[in-house]
């Protein structure tokens, strides 16, 4: 392989020299063998093998509750009247929002032509897809009914009903049905090229044939990669208004209603921040395990790691910028449920959830000003494990201390998780984990050929 | 020119960076070849404009999609508020255009983004199970780290002997015969 002889310490680009997001020294066959060699090649790890049981083990704590759920309905949930929404909408609303990194990621940043994306878009898009799938068992399975859950669609029935297309819930059905499939979309197209390489690299037959039918053919022409660019550069400009319009469909859910804490115009921009904190967070808490466990330092560099920290920093200050608009709103309107509802989560019966929600999502996120920080690697990842609580508990706020006291004092309650509230819970997070263990294992979890084009070599040097 | 018709797709020549792959592509259009194609292992935007590839039907395929999402969204939400299932909610009007703007805009997204990876992977004739440039001996690495470009027997300048030696004038690794 004929190298170019521009070798350049690492971190200090001039003109188009190396990439800082990609260690000098590879070429197009070390990044090609390097990914397509965790899937292909070695023998599955001792680690991934305890990982996945770990995982599984969970899946099947899920099964169990769920299960239980559909003998018994959801009273065994700890919701009640008032508290109708409890753990299913918290945990419904904290997976969407997780599930917004991704296609931010591969959309938004594609447009921004930030080229760092290119070694975390395919996981984080994976990681959407999953989550996606855990958020909307939780709506599905709040319903009570969750076998008669296809009445959420327009479809002719012998009922002769219709859904009600004023209501947010329903605006809720299409946002996350056509997010979680634009997602799928995105990913697969993303994936083409390198199913198409696995197919050619496989040894096993099995593999051949399996990876040969999902690759469909593809053989790299010059025709199809035209049409490719356009199509995914089509597919991210669709994709960017989409990721934001998904969570403020969701914040409607809150905002339409008239319920004290939920009725304020902050909502929709304060929870799309929201969901690209705690999205990015959620990418930060993968991408270092898998970067530790596979070897990936020459691809997710450090730069990676520290650009993630800055973006969960700046979305971190809009959402804490939410907490003071809604605070100083309750005071400020005059009106006396607001004042209250503030007054309430600050020193309430839920007191401690909240101070917790400041310190985890406001406080303690604020270490990453510091560069040091930023760049250690088991720092960073306290914190994003810090700002994936933060962000469950800021749902939890919301939805129980909202609900919990409104307008009338004798209709006030209070809500306790159950012992099944935490199984469903816990249950999602072993899916989440076990179905990104079974992707880890058998698809590139880095976009080989975007990685390729990251490379001095890859660059065409015009003779005129 | 027509003995080399049915017993050959093409002459397809091996090169080791896309710099070359690009300059043979310009140098075979100049030489007046039309029927060829490049295969490589990444997107290579030069190589488009070399090879002249301009194809505005992706747009248009999706602007189409979304266009037939929105109104089918709206369409529906206005069919079933007014038309089918009108229900009276304090005095609103069954035509509450404002709250049918949600659903329209996820149906149009949706439409467009289904419009535009179904258009692109039927314009590029995918899923193709067999085809020809598969039989070139080395061309798996087209999905790693090799770039090739395959003049194929159809074309009118095409000729077995002249072929291999403009080829070989462009010094790539290796020109081989493709089977058809």
């Amino acid at each position: 392989m004929a190298e170019p002889a521009r070798q350049m310490p690492l971190g200090e680009p001039q003109g188009p020299a190396p990439s800082p997001f990609i260690a000098p020294g590879h070429t197009f066959e070390t990044v090609t063998d390097k990914i397509s060699a965790i899937v292909l090649t070695r023998r599955t790890p001792l680690g991934w093998l305890a990982g996945f049981a770990v995982a599984f083990a969970i899946v099947m704590v899920f099964l169990v509750a769920v299960t239980y759920l559909f003998l018994k309905g959801t009273g065994i949930w700890g919701i009640n009247i008032p508290i109708g929404w409890g753990f299913a909408i918290v945990n419904f609303v904290w997976w969407i929002g997780i599930g917004h990194a991704g296609t931010l990621i591969s959309a938004i940043l594609l447009l921004l032509h930030q080229k760092w994306r290119m070694s975390i878009n395919r996981f984080a898009e994976a990681m959407t897809l999953f989550a996606v799938a855990c958020a909307g068992i939780f709506p599905v399975i709040h319903t009570g009914r969750p076998w008669l859950a296809y009445w959420l669609l327009p479809y002719p029935n012998t009922m002769g009903v219709w859904p009600q297309f004023r209501s947010p819930l329903i605006w809720d059905v299409f946002a996350v049905s056509t997010y979680a499939t634009v997602s799928a979309l995105f990913w697969f197209v993303g994936l083409l090229p390198d199913l198409a390489t696995l197919r050619d690299r496989a040894k096993s037959a099995a593999g051949r044939i399996v990876y040969g039918i999902l690759a469909m053919g593809w053989r790299g022409s010059a025709r199809h990669w035209a049409r490719y660019e356009m199509a995914y550069l089509l597919l991210a400009g669709l994709a960017t208004p989409l990721v934001l319009s998904v969570h403020t469909v969701v914040s409607f859910d809150f905002a339409i209603a008239i319920l004290p804490g939920w009725h304020t115009t902050i909502f929709p921009p304060y929870f799309v921040a929201g969901a690209i904190y705690s999205g990015f967070a959620m990418v930060l808490t993968l991408a270092i395990p898998i970067r530790a466990a596979y070897g990936l330092g020459d691809f997710i560099t450090k730069r990676h790691l520290d650009n993630m920290a800055k973006v969960m920093l700046a979305t971190g200050l809009i959402v804490a910028y939410g907490y003071m608009t809604e605070a100083f709103i309750a005071w400020y309107s005059g009106n006396t449920y607001e004042r209250y509802m503030a007054f309430n989560r600050m020193t309430g019966p839920y007191a401690p959830v909240y101070w917790a929600l400041i310190a985890t999502n406001v406080v303690i996120p604020q270490v990453l000003w510091l560069k040091r920080v930023r760049s250690s690697v088991p720092l960073l990842f306290a914190v994003a494990l810090v700002v994936n609580t933060g962000m469950w508990l800021e749902r939890f706020v919301i939805v129980v201390t909202s609900l919990h006291r409104d307008f009338l004092p004798s209709s006030w309650g209070m809500y306790y998780p159950t012992v099944w509230d935490w199984a469903t819970f816990l249950g999602t997070i072993g899916l989440f984990v076990a179905l990104l263990f079974l992707f880890i294992r058998f698809l590139p979890m880095i976009s080989i050929f975007e990685m390729r084009t990251l490379l001095p070599q890859a660059r065409v040097k015009e003779a005129r | 020119m027509s003995a080399g018709r049915s017993d050959l797709h093409g002459l397809m020549a091996e090169f080791d960076s896309p710099t070359a792959l690009v300059e043979a592509s310009r140098r075979a259009r100049a030489e007046g070849y039309r029927k060829m194609d490049a295969y490589t292992p990444f997107p290579i935007e030069e190589l488009h404009e070399a090879l002249h590839l301009h194809d505005a039907r992706v747009p248009l395929i999706v602007l189409c999609g979304g266009v037939l999402g929105g109104l089918l969204g709206y369409g529906l939400e206005y069919w079933v508020s007014v038309i089918a299932y009108p229900i009276n909610v304090g005095g609103r009007p069954f035509h509450s255009w404002p709250a049918f703007i949600p659903v329209t805009f996820e149906t149009t997204v949706l439409v467009a983004a289904i419009s535009a990876v179904v258009g692109m992977i039927a314009l590029n004739g995918l899923p193709m199970p067999y085809h020809p440039v598969f039989n070139a001996p080395r061309f798996k690495l087209a999905t790693r780290d090799r770039f090739f470009l395959c003049i194929e027997a159809a074309d009118p300048r095409f000729d077995r002997v002249g072929t291999r030696r403009f080829l070989e004038s462009l010094s790539p690794r290796e020109v081989t015969e493709v089977a058809p």
